[in-house]
This record gives C-alpha cells, sequence and structure tokens, in this order.
C-alpha cells in the first residue's frame, strides 16, 4: 500500500486538502484528522518530520503557513516520503507560481488532480513535473 | 496565466473560500460549512443549472465532506457530473465521486456504466479520467465489467493511458488476486515498455507479487539491475530528475525490489553487488533525496547475502547520519542500524553514544526508534538495563497503542533472556501493574504457566523458592489500590494454586486476602471468579491435608452472595465450592490434586463412555443422531443467517483499519513467540481455560459449551479474518522475519568475541560517567567516544531546496517537454519484444491538443506565440498593481518572499520583486497577478489571515 493518505492542514489545524487512499467513514477521517494535526502542530522544527501513530507512520513538512501531512506504512522510506512532499509543492509551485494556501483553496480540485497523477493506490507512479502538469494544463486549454 | 485560464469561478465560490480561509475557529468554519449546506441543499437540484456552475457546486460539496460534515445529499449530482461531455466537468465529477463514495456504495453501479464508456473514448484524457476511478471505485463484483477493457488499454499509444491501465490492474491484483492471477505476466511485460513512468509505475505491483512470491520472479533480477544501473548513470530523460539525483524515487523501489530478491540468496545478490556498490559512491550525501537513496541501499544491503565491503560502505553512512545534525538523519541512522547489526552487531559498539544520545532525547519519534533499536540487540547481558528502561518510558506515556506494544515487547525479552526468575516476576510485576489492562490475556496465561511450569530445569527446588516469590510479591502488591484485572487474575490464581504450598502463609491468611480482592473489584466478574476458584483450591488442599477448615465469615458472605449471582459462572463456581467442603478428604484429593496444574487432562471428544448408554436407547428405538452437517434444511437456513451476519460485520470492520495494530508487531516477533505476544487484548467471550483445570463435575457441562463455541466457529472466522486482511500488506516483512530470528541466533553467538576486542580499546574520557556507565551495561564493553562536531549538511540541504526550474509559459515549451522523451529512446531493456511505437510517440502535440482546444486557440497556439497574444495583459496588470495599491497585503505577500527589508518600503514594491526573480525560477509577476486577480474577482485579502498568501516556497 505505501501512501495511505496526504493531508494538507493550515496552522490552525484547519484542513485544506485530504486525499485518503483506504476508505475510512467520515467520522473516522474526522477523529483521525484531529488527533495527528494535534500531535504534528506540537513538535518544533528541531524535532524528526516523523511522528509514529497508531501503526503507521506520519511525515510531515511544513511550507509557510501549511503542513503537508502524509500517513505511510511502516515499511516506507521516511526521508523519500519527505521528500516526495517537496516534489508535490515544486509541482504545484511550478504550475501557480509562487504557490500559496490560497491558491489551493481556489484550485482544490487541480491539487486533486496533480495527486492523481502522483499517486495511484497508495504507490508513487509519476514523478516527472511534466508529466505530472501536462493534463492539467492541456485541460486549462480546453474549457 | 494557464493558472486562471478556464477554471471559472464565480464570486459567490470566491467568497466562500475566503470565510473559510479567514476563519478563526473550528466553531466559526463549522458555522459557515452548515449555512453553505443549507444553500447547496436549495440549489443544486434547482433545474437547468450550467454545467461550470454545477461543477462549482460539486467543489463546494467537497469541501463542505474535507471540513468534516455530511454532503451526501449532493452525492447524485457529482455522480451525474460524470456523465458530461466537457473532460473538465467529467474529471472534476470522476474526482468528487471518488472523494465521497467507497467501492461497495449503492451509487457506484450508475458509474460503472460511464466508465465503461469513458474507456472506449478517443480523448486518451478522458480515459485517463477513468482510469482514475476505476482504481478508486471498481470492487471485486464490477472488475469483470472493465477487466477487458482495461485490457486493451495496456497496449494504448499514450503512455500516460499504459500507466494508468497498469495501475488499475494492480488495483484489481489488490482487491481480488484471483480474478487477475492469470494476467500478472503483463507487469512483467510492461516492466519493458518504451517510457519510464510507465516501467517506474510497474515496479508498484512488481514490488507487491514479489513481497509474496520472491521465488517466481528470480529471472528478474537481472533486468531489475540493469534498469537500476541504467537509471544510476543518467539514462532516463531529465525530467525525472529531482534535485540532481537521477530518478531517485525509481532507484529506491527498485532498491526494494532487490532487497526482496537477493535475501537469503547467494547467487541473486551477487548480480546486485556492483551496482548497489556504484549508488554508494555516487550518491549526493549532502541532499535529503541523496540520503534517502543511501538509506534504502543500507536496507538492500542488509537484506541480501552480506557483502563485506557493501556492509563496510552502509557502516560509514550511518555514521554519517547518526553525527549528523539533522533529527530526521540520526532517525534514519537508528532504523539503518537496527538493520544492519543483525548482520555486523560489532557496529554497534562505536555508535553507542549516539545511540544513548537518541534515547535520552525529548523527542519521542527518535527515543521510540531508539527504544526499537535496543529491543533488536537485547541479549542476556543487557536485558535487565533495557527492560527497566523500557518499563520506565512505558509508565511515562499516554499512548495506549505504543504502551501496549512496548509492554508486549518487555514481557517478550523478559521471557526470553530473563537472568532470574526473581527479576522475571518483579519485571512482569511492574508491566502488569502499569500496562496491565493493555496486555493480551495470553501474556497472563503464559505468566502462570512459567510458574506452574518452573523454568525448565529439574530443578524442583527453585521452582518452589520462584513461586514463593511470587506469591510473597503478590500478597505486598494486593495492598495497592487499582490493580488491573488481568493481574488480578494472575495474582488470584498463583495465590489459590501456590498460596499455602510452602507452609509460610496460613490458609485464612490467603483466603482472608481473596475475598478482599472479590469484594474491591465486584464488578469484575472475571476477577471474583478467579478469586472462588482460588478460594475453593486453598479449602481443598486443607481438606485434602486433613487439617480442620474454618470458613472465614466474609468467606461465608461471599459465597452466600455468589450462590445467588446472577452469572451463571459464579453462580456455578461457588456451589462448586460448597461441594468440595462437604467432600472426604480423599474425594477431594482426587479431584483436586494438590500442584497439577500442569498435568494433561484427558479428555474423551467423542463421549465413547455413553456408547453402551446410546446403543441402549436406539435398541429402545429412538432417533439416532444426525450430524449436523447432514442435517441440510435447517442448515441453510441457519448458513444464510450467518451469512448475513458476517456481511455486515465485515462491512462495520473493514472501515477500521487504522485499529488494527497486529501485524506491525507480529512481524518482528520469532514465530515461536507470536503466542505469547499478541499484543492486541482480544476480548474472550469466555473465562479462560485455565481455571478448569482440575477434574471436576463440570466437565460435561464444559464440554457442551465447548460444542456450543464450535457451532459459532464459522463466524467467528470470518470475523476474525477480515481483522486480519490487512496483514496480507505486510506479508512482504514476514520474508525477513525468519532472518531476524536466525541472525538473532548469530548475533548472541558473537557477543563473547565481541567483548574482546572492545575491552583492548581504551577508553576516552570525555562524556559523562553516568552515559558511560549506560553504554557499557547496553553494549556490554568499554564506551568508546565517537562524537564529532557536526558536519554541515543542514546547510547544504538547505540551499538545495532552493533550485528550481523554469516554468514552461508557452505551449510550445510544453509541447517540447513532452517530446523530450521521445528524442532519447530510453532502451532499458532489450530482453523485451521492440513494442516502440515510434510514430505514436512523434505524434505532433498540437494535433492532440485539437481535440480539446477551441479553434482560436488553436490558431495562436500553432503561431507559436500564445503569452505574446497575452503578455499585454500581464503588464497591464502588472503595472496596475505596481502602481496602484500599495497596503499591507502587499507587504505581507513580499515578506512570504523572504525579503525582510521590503516590508519596510511600499512604495519601492516592483523593485525587489525583479530582483527576486533571478533567484527564483518561477515568475514573479504570477504572484501579483494572482493578486490582482483575487483583487478583481471582488476578494479583498484583508489583513485578517495573510498566511493565506504566503508562498509556500518562500
Amino acid at each position: 500500500m505505501g501512501i495511505r493518505f496526504i493531508l494538507m492542514v493550515n496552522k490552525q489545524g484547519q484542513t485544506r486538502l485530504a486525499q485518503y487512499y483506504e476508505w475510512l467513514t467520515l467520522e473516522e477521517r474526522r477523529a483521525l484528522e484531529g488527533e495527528i494535526v494535534r500531535k504534528c502542530l506540537a513538535r518544533n522544527e528541531q524535532q524528526c518530520s516523523f511522528v509514529e501513530h497508531r501503526n503507521y507512520k506520519i511525515v510531515y513538512r511544513r511550507y509557510a503557513s501549511l503542513f503537508f501531512l502524509v500517513g505511510v506504512d511502516n515499511d516506507e522510506n521516511e526521508l523519500a516520503i519527505l521528500e516526495f512532499i517537496h516534489l508535490l509543492v515544486e509541482t504545484m509551485d511550478r504550475h501557480f507560481g509562487n504557490v500559496c494556501e490560497l491558491d489551493i483553496m481556489f484550485h482544490l480540485e487541480k491539487a486533486h488532480f496533480m495527486l492523481e497523477e502522483m499517486v495511484m493506490n497508495g504507490s508513487i507512479v509519476e514523478t516527472s513535473k511534466a508529466n505530472i502538469l501536462s493534463p492539467i494544463q492541456l485541460m486549462d486549454k480546453a474549457s | 496565466m494557464g493558472s486562471q485560464g478556464g477554471f471559472y469561478q464565480s464570486k459567490e465560490f470566491l467568497d466562500l473560500v475566503k470565510s473559510i480561509g479567514e476563519a478563526r475557529s473550528k466553531a466559526e468554519e463549522d458555522r459557515i460549512v452548515l449555512n453553505e449546506i443549507e444553500t447547496l441543499k436549495r440549489r443544486i437540484s434547482e433545474p437547468d443549472i450550467p454545467k461550470r456552475k454545477m461543477k462549482e457546486y460539486i467543489i463546494r460539496l467537497v469541501y463542505i465532506e474535507m471540513l468534516g460534515h455530511d454532503a451526501s445529499f449532493g452525492y447524485i449530482h457529482a455522480v451525474k457530473m460524470t456523465h458530461d461531455d466537457s473532460l473538465l466537468v467529467k474529471r472534476t465529477g470522476y474526482l468528487a465521486v471518488t472523494l465521497f463514495l467507497n467501492e461497495d456504495h449503492d451509487l457506484i453501479i450508475l458509474i460503472v456504466n460511464t466508465i465503461q464508456k469513458d474507456l472506449k473514448s478517443d480523448n486518451y484524457l478522458v480515459v485517463c479520467a477513468a482510469l482514475n476511478a476505476v482504481c478508486k471505485l471498481i470492487n471485486e463484483e464490477t472488475i469483470p465489467a472493465v477487466l477487458p477493457q482495461v485490457m486493451e488499454l495496456l497496449a494504448h499509444p499514450k503512455e500516460a493511458v499504459r500507466k494508468k491501465a497498469i495501475m488499475a490492474l494492480h488495483r484489481f491484483y489488490q482487491k481480488s488476486p484471483s480474478s487477475v492471477s492469470h494476467l500478472v505476466s503483463n507487469f512483467r511485460k510492461r516492466l519493458c515498455d518504451n517510457d519510464p513512468g510507465v516501467m517506474g509505475a510497474t515496479l508498484c505491483p512488481l514490488f507487491e507479487l514479489i513481497a509474496r512470491d520472491v521465488n517466481s520472479y528470480k529471472d528478474l533480477v537481472i533486468s531489475f539491475v540493469s534498469i537500476l544501473k541504467q537509471v544510476a548513470e543518467r539514462r532516463l530523460s531529465k525530467a525525472y530528475d529531482y534535485h540532481q539525483m537521477p530518478a531517485p524515487f525509481i532507484q529506491i523501489k527498485l532498491l526494494k525490489i532487490l532487497a526482496l530478491l537477493g535475501s537469503g540468496d547467494k547467487q541473486a545478490s551477487e548480480n546486485m553487488y556492483t551496482v548497489v556498490g556504484d549508488i554508494f559512491r555516487k550518491c549526493d550525501s549532502s541532499s535529503n533525496i541523496g540520503n534517502a537513496v543511501l538509506y534504502e541501499c543500507i536496507c538492500c544491503v542488509s537484506s541480501i547475502y552480506p557483502n563485506p565491503k557493501l556492509l563496510e560502505s552502509a557502516a560509514d553512512v550511518i555514521s554519517r547520519f547518526l553525527k549528523s545534525d539533522s533529527h530526521n538523519l540520526k532517525y534514519m541512522g537508528i532504523d539503518a542500524l537496527g538493520r544492519l547489526i543483525k548482520i555486523s552487531p560489532e557496529i554497534a559498539e562505536q555508535h553507542q553514544l549516539a545511540v544513548i544520545d537518541c534515547l535520552e532525547d525529548p523527542d519521542d519519534t527518535l527515543k521510540r526508534k531508539t527504544f526499537e533499536l535496543l529491543y533488536k540487540m537485547t541479549k542476556s547481558t543487557n536485558v535487565e538495563v533495557i527492560v527497566d528502561r523500557m518499563i520506565d518510558y512505558m509508565i511515562s506515556i499516554n499512548d495506549n497503542h505504543y504502551k501496549t506494544e512496548i509492554a508486549s515487547r518487555c514481557v517478550e525479552l523478559a521471557e526470553q533472556f530473563a537472568p532470574s526468575n526473581q527479576w522475571f516476576i518483579q519485571t512482569m510485576n511492574r508491566v502488569f501493574e502499569h500496562a496491565g489492562d493493555l496486555v493480551n490475556i495470553k501474556v497472563a496465561h503464559n505468566l502462570m504457566r512459567l510458574i506452574a511450569e518452573g523454568f525448565g530445569e529439574d530443578d524442583d527446588n527453585a521452582d518452589t523458592k520462584l513461586r514463593s516469590s511470587a506469591v510473597e510479591s503478590y500478597l505486598r502488591i494486593l495492598g495497592e489500590p487499582k490493580l488491573p484485572s488481568v493481574f488480578l487474575q494472575v495474582i488470584c490464581w498463583v495465590l489459590g494454586e501456590y498460596g499455602t504450598a510452602d507452609g509460610m502463609f496460613s490458609a485464612s491468611d490467603i483466603t482472608g486476602k481473596l475475598c478482599d480482592v472479590a469484594e474491591a473489584y465486584s464488578n469484575d466478574e472475571t476477577v471474583k471468579a478467579y478469586a472462588t476458584t482460588a478460594l475453593m483450591k486453598i479449602y481443598a488442599f486443607e481438606i485434602a491435608a486433613r487439617r480442620k477448615v474454618d470458613m472465614l465469615p466474609e468467606c461465608q458472605s461471599l459465597m452466600e452472595e455468589l450462590l445467588a449471582s446472577h452469572s451463571t459462572d459464579l453462580q456455578q463456581r461457588a456451589y462448586e465450592l460448597q461441594a468440595v467442603i462437604g467432600l472426604d478428604a480423599h474425594a477431594v484429593a482426587c479431584i483436586m490434586p494438590s500442584d497439577a496444574s500442569c498435568e494433561d487432562i484427558e479428555v474423551d471428544r467423542d463421549l465413547s463412555f455413553l456408547n453402551d448408554y446410546i446403543q441402549e436407547a436406539i435398541e429402545k428405538g429412538a432417533q439416532p443422531y444426525i450430524p449436523e452437517s447432514e442435517r441440510s434444511g435447517m442448515l441453510n437456513i441457519s448458513n444464510f443467517r450467518n451469512q448475513d451476519h458476517h456481511e455486515a460485520s465485515s462491512h462495520g470492520l473493514r472501515f477500521e483499519a487504522y485499529e488494527l495494530p497486529k501485524p506491525a508487531v507480529q512481524s518482528r516477533i520469532p514465530q515461536t513467540l507470536i503466542a505469547s505476544t499478541e499484543i492486541v487484548p482480544v476480548p474472550e467471550p469466555m473465562y479462560p481455560r485455565e481455571s478448569y483445570q482440575t477434574t471436576m463435575p463440570s466437565i460435561p457441562s464444559d464440554a457442551g459449551s465447548a460444542e456450543l463455541k464450535l457451532r459459532l466457529e464459522g463466524v467467528q472466522k470470518k470475523w476474525g479474518r477480515s481483522t486480519y486482511t490487512p496483514a496480507t500488506s505486510t506479508s512482504n516483512s514476514t520474508s525477513q522475519k525468519t532472518v531476524n530470528g536466525t541472525s538473532q541466533g548469530d548475533g548472541a553467538s558473537t557477543v563473547s568475541s565481541m567483548r574482546e576486542t572492545y575491552d583492548s580499546r581504551k577508553p576516552q574520557v570525555e562524556v559523562s560517567h553516568e552515559k558511560q556507565k549506560l553504554a557499557a551495561s547496553l553494549f556490554g564493553g568499554s564506551s568508546k567516544t565517537e562524537k564529532s562536531p557536526a558536519t554541515g549538511h543542514k546547510a547544504a540541504k538547505a540551499s538545495s531546496h532552493v533550485v528550481k526550474s523554469h516554468v514552461p509559459k508557452s505551449s510550445l515549451e510544453v509541447a517540447s517537454e513532452k517530446a523530450t522523451p521521445a528524442q532519447q529512446p530510453p532502451d532499458l531493456l532489450d530482453l523485451g519484444e521492440p513494442t516502440a511505437t515510434s510514430t505514436a510517440l512523434q505524434l505532433d502535440p498540437f494535433k492532440q491538443l485539437e481535440g480539446l482546444l477551441d479553434a482560436t486557440e488553436v490558431a495562436s497556439a500553432v503561431n507559436g506565440a500564445p503569452a505574446a497574444s497575452r503578455s499585454p495583459d500581464i503588464m497591464a496588470l502588472y503595472a496596475d498593481t505596481a502602481a496602484g495599491i500599495h497596503n499591507k497585503n502587499d507587504a505581507d505577500l513580499l515578506s512570504g518572499l523572504s525579503n525582510p527589508s521590503v516590508t519596510n518600503m511600499p512604495g519601492t514594491t516592483a523593485m525587489p520583486q525583479v530582483t527576486q526573480s533571478s533567484s527564483k525560477g518561477p515568475n514573479p509577476k504570477d504572484s501579483l497577478e494572482k493578486d490582482a486577480l483575487v483583487r478583481q474577482m471582488g476578494v479583498n485579502p484583508s489583513s485578517q489571515n495573510p498566511n493565506l498568501f504566503k508562498d509556500l516556497l518562500g
């Protein structure tokens, strides 16, 4: 499975994007998000970017006011996931230009489309920014 | 400008997003969302909503669910939207559906048809959108509906489609391996795909397949090695580079696969040595991603057949990780160390102080990882220190999940390495006292068995001593308030069995204590049951020893209470106690022999002693017994009911995947110990059997209940299975499990030789005495000071993030980027048949765009000057913003651009921005543009939440 979920959450703990790769009910999502956001937001910058939670790990990274949290299985390479987050941000940055929290909020579906290109079935399938963005650019043009 | 084009947004939507963005509290956010739900409920079912408006409504629904509220009223509209002709609207519909519905939702049936249609579309982007949905929405029953089409798409001329088709097939395999078992060879074929993206994606299913069945894929070792070699030699398109590393994510996946294939296979491993060694050398150790690949190399090296040179490289990297200032690297270092010490235990020695630093670090994550390492390197010489530390830590944390895990580890280590019985009992007491309710009941049963059987030596004297000390400590502990139920059960059992055995305590002492327990924990029936049975044993032993039995008054009142108990179990125990007390010494000695808990009880499962009776009855004309399986009519009905029950229950369980901590720990436990260390407290429907060890008249009823249990077994098993489902996902680690087991043994055998070498080393006194002492007790040798000042990884790492590439603005650039893979045909493998559809790859990208673009835009694209045609626009905006508004927002925006001086001079906004553009890839105009656009839409970013505008990468 690898990646279980990807969350973007701001400093106040408000969810900005949530994508789950295994089904959880609304209540479970709410509980989970509350729990892990509390856990991760309480940590300082010197501490590890990894947190063990139940039987999986959360790898998180902060950009300005936004936290990117990725829940992964225990045998996943944490550093690689950390860099995967950065790749995602770079990709969004290439598309939006100086991407900020508001870009993701206004273009929630696009942020999701990028994730759809990058991750399938909880595995990283695409890491070339050009390949990730080309369908989105084509759609932009078409509509 | 591309970011805004086409994605129409109304003021209403922008206002909503803005208000959500600026909500100060969860309550405020909830209010906004509830309001929004009311609005949408009214509006969404209005007739003739334009589809763009509808798309926006659907995204608003996504917001509602994302923020934790129910949007099910709008699901059907999302489903409808997938029928739309417009690609963007359709894809948004699919996205919403995948976010809203799980694969078993009733509405899915309405989508399958659309998916089927879309999979046949001429527009490859439509096909891709449908394949995305396939991956999320198709369940076991609907696989056949789309499988043939997905199989066709594996040969689609577009690489993006092939990639997604592979992943769809992967999904089918995950959902139902049997339904696609005849098709797995396709994964092998796609490994030879000309497109690196498709090849990279194929590694995901292959990894899972190999994890399940290594031996069927040994032939691919050469192929994987050659792919890895080519990736490492930068033969892949530059587009896959990340921070100057060639396709690191593909390298990592390949290393994971090689680790599986080379595990315990010398021949396969030998093929890998060169390429892994090359990667060790080539990897840029100053970047995070380089270190991620290096870490994966260590994992690989410690999994495959050992090679001294590679192990040396791995050890070097580990020591660099551990010496780093970055906690992340330390964490990786500790983890890697845990992997490597299985093969070369001596390397732990040089890092002992780093390990202790991590153990004492306030960062919980690091601490836990270190405990995991300690757990792996525990042996009989250091078990006391390690378990002691673990228990201290266990007491200090609140997280029940981890508490359970660490408790079961303590138990496991104590059982495995206990230096003395005394210590063992004490340790177990501490574990039970502080985490008793979290440990599996089996651990308690194990402890009882250990006390009963002794430690395997034939020294009866030692066993007796062990029991006496246990009894003594339990009598002391009973004085403490609020003991966990499981612990009390152990205590009651031990007191009943051995309380009076050594003659130190009298029967009235023990029975008094037992009555106190039953009274103090009067709502815990299990404890009461244990206490009652213990009382019965004490009295039985007294009677058998022909001593006079005086029942204490409190005991008598307890019995009276239990005789009238609502619990039939307690009632029965009380009646049995009464009956036993009335018997003579000889009878009691027969049914309750002293210290016989280890004797086997023979149970006649066929009930053959009843044969005569049955024969007699049949002769008298009674109906013979018909086995349940033959009573078919009735069976069917009950089966159906079971089925229903099962389905409902499995639904209930499957959603709770997070509640299952089982596989993670199990995989680390040597097989033989699994029984004793399962950490999930499985609620047992009945009282544990142990309490019935003595042959009692209750046996028939016991057998009856066992039969009852048998009939339930079908149901329970199904429950059980669904609980265990995630185990398959971690099955790849089971292959390592055996390795762990064997090599741990190796580790222990090398201990002595290890210590000799350490002693010869001279300790440099630099670290605190206490730490050294700890190190010595942990590592069994003198400590060597290995600490060194931090190497500047951190700074280097930070700078590497700044590197960014240029944003393609015109469609021409996009096209050229798209064409790059075609210009550089990466001959990844020559073993595959040449399926190269070069014509397809060289298709004119504009031609493909034609279907999507409207006439005017195509014209401008062909002219190759879309950017130019728009540039006046941008300039206008740019000028407008630069000249016009310089309010607080601009300052906020700029502060995000990491130029603190700018904030003080709002009048010169344009200047610093220009300088910024040279250092930062994306055009800074964009931010101004964006700001202007937002303003145009009427959404003025107020100063309430400036964070919304902060560049993420700033």
